[in-house]
């Protein structure tokens, strides 16, 4: 069977608030200079999901990893190829810095199509830079293949893929037929890390690269329908009172004392 | 003037708080002489709720029931169709599990602009203008919608007042509001073949306060170094009446189930009391609780940005302010 999974670089989420600054443009956030970029941690799940169906598979089963963005490192996106992935397949172009979600998706989809086609499209359940947990319902939109979310487990069985999907008071589990889209959630357990033996065979690879036009897209495709107009970092609210004490118990009893004293206990 | 549609849900208690929510939200879009248009989808047939809507579709079919939860394509399909008859300036859901999935894909086929998790959408020389949350919470954004067609726009929870429009217990006597008209649209003809099936549904086994209900919430964080502490996290929160939260590293690191999880991709609460021990503060977690009306944290680090966001705060190891608070608190109480 053939995989895809769609991965994304973004700047590290554990970077702390404070740090955050607004870029020269107004139109981007930078994180302080000299902290590498990521792959989207849900999208790191959903190449593990991918790497689990292989394993568990009978017959064989390649596993495309696809990004579309500018200004990749190389060495972050081959993270991917290093825990399992087969191929990876970068749309890298200064203009995909200009595409909203919808032309996102658009390239995606013919990326999706050109390399394809695909029994199973993966996905992170959302990125960690814009939020947009989107992308992938519309990819699954513009591909007409259905799409169940924040999976936490996928089971391949033949023409079919069954998923249980984390909902807010459980779960559900969700036969759906492939070829289908299926986004996934930090439960379904923590991405492996590389194996020498595995960053060896991933720094051999190299990544097929394409350009935006090559995809045969028209303007009128990918043109923004969303436009940002203005991006601001809030100012944190204030400062806690803090409660002190001769040590960390007499602390801890000042605290109940103080809360007490509130009325919140 | 306007003609805003809204995707509406109902629960066990009638039409949710989120869906009223976004009537007072498209009230306000739809200015002096526009029209609210609510849309219910379900298996059941439905009781014409008491909105403060001009007309109400309940759009009953075999196919919009649970059934259809796992991909929720026939919710899709109907909804379209309706959006295509009605083309409304904006189509407004609210971030549910429902309409998460539903919104984009909708979108999508009606090649509409979309913006998800919005917190305020208002009129700009004709173009609609949304903010919303992003990177976590560590920006907030503002967006202009363009695109042919109607714009649609997903609200986070708690965006807008649910006003004082109780769908559940309606007087029509005290009501200022008539009636919406009720209308007729058959969802049948663009109901699709279905292309997945909801095998079986499993529900959290929990014991005492739901982590969303509860007035106090007792969470750990990565700073807890392992599971064992959640033993006395739990134990507190018993004593406090509340339940247990966690950050998603300590989910993630496996010391506590997911259900646990308060955050961004997790549980909103909004105790009275919410008690951090071990937490940070990332953005990712504070979307989770900031609504939260009283924030302790408890931090080894002076700096961590979580003290910026708590009322009080306890610079200290949690080994030892914990015992001696659950201690005290058996005290007082």
């Amino acid at each position: 069977m053939r995989i895809a999974v769609c991965a994304k670089q973004v700047p590290d989420p554990d970077i702390p608030p404070s740090q955050f600054k607004l870029s020269s443009s107004g139109r981007a956030v930078e994180p302080p200079r000299n902290v590498s970029p990521v792959i989207n941690g849900f999208d790191l799940n959903a190449v593990e999901a991918a790497v689990r169906i292989k394993e568990s598979a009978d017959s064989d089963t390649e596993i495309t990893v696809i990004s579309v963005g500018h200004g990749f490192a190389l060495d972050v996106m081959k993270r991917a190829l290093a825990t399992g992935a087969d191929r990876l397949v970068l749309v890298d172009d200064p203009s995909a810095q200009d595409l909203d979600a919808a032309g996102t998706a658009q390239v995606l989809a013919a990326t999706l199509s050109m390399h394809g086609p695909f029994d199973l499209v993966l996905c992170g359940r959302q990125a960690s830079d814009w939020d947009q947990a989107h992308v992938p319902l519309f990819v699954a939109e513009l591909m007409d293949i259905p799409c169940v979310t924040v999976a936490r487990r996928i089971d391949i069985d033949g023409a079919s893929a069954t998923v249980e999907r984390v909902v807010p008071d459980g779960y559900q589990v969700v036969e759906v037929a492939l070829p289908a889209l299926v986004t996934v959630s930090n439960e379904l357990g923590e991405p492996r890390y590389p194996a020498l033996k595995g960053i060896m065979a991933a720094s051999r690879k190299q990544p097929e690269v394409h350009k935006l036009d090559e995809l045969g897209l028209t303007d009128e495709q990918i043109a923004p329908m969303v436009e940002l107009i203005s991006l601001e970092i809030p100012q944190r609210q204030g400062r806690a009172e803090m409660i002190d004490g001769a040590d960390d118990a007499e602390k801890g009893r000042n605290l109940a004392i103080r809360l007490r004293h509130e009325r919140l206990i | 003037m306007s003609v805003i549609l809204i995707a509406g849900e109902t629960g066990q208690q009638g039409v949710t708080q989120q869906t009223l929510e976004l009537v007072t939200a498209a009230r306000s879009l739809a200015g002096d002489g526009g029209e609210v248009i609510a849309v219910f989808t379900g298996a059941q047939d439905a009781v014409a709720p008491a909105l403060p809507a001009d007309s109400v579709y309940l759009l009953k079919h075999e196919a919009l029931g649970e059934k259809d939860s796992g991909t929720f394509d026939a919710a899709t399909d109907v909804l379209s169709a309706l959006a295509s008859e009605l083309d409304p300036d904006i189509i407004l859901f609210a971030r549910t599990d429902r309409g998460s999935v539903v919104a984009p894909r909708l979108a999508m086929r009606l090649r509409s602009a979309f913006a998800r998790d919005c917190v305020a959408a208002a009129w700009d020389a004709g173009d609609v203008i949304v903010t919303r949350p992003v990177h976590g919470g560590n920006a907030n954004a503002r967006f202009r919608l363009a695109g042919k067609g109607p714009c649609v726009v997903m609200f986070r929870p708690g965006a807008h007042d649910a006003g004082a429009h109780d769908a559940g217990a309606h007087d029509p006597a005290s009501s200022t509001t008539s009636s919406p008209e009720l209308r007729n649209f058959d969802p049948a003809p663009h109901i699709r073949e279905s292309r997945s099936k909801l095998l079986r549904t499993g529900q959290e086994q929990k014991e005492g306060v739901r982590l969303e209900d509860a007035e106090v919430v007792v969470s750990g964080g990565r700073g807890l170094g392992g599971p064992e502490p959640f033993t006395q996290l739990a134990e507190l929160a018993d004593l406090l009446g509340g339940a247990v939260g966690a950050s998603r590293a300590a989910c993630d690191a496996g010391w506590i189930d997911h259900s646990h999880q308060v955050g961004l991709t997790g549980k909103s609460v909004s105790p009275r009391l919410y008690l951090s021990f071990g937490i940070s503060g990332a953005s990712q977690h504070m979307a989770g609780c900031s609504s939260s009306r009283n924030i302790v944290a408890v931090n080894t680090d002076a700096d961590a940005s979580i003290f910026g966001d708590a009322r009080f705060g306890v610079v200290g190891d949690w080994e030892k302010v914990l015992p001696a608070f659950i201690s005290a608190v058996r005290d007082i109480s």
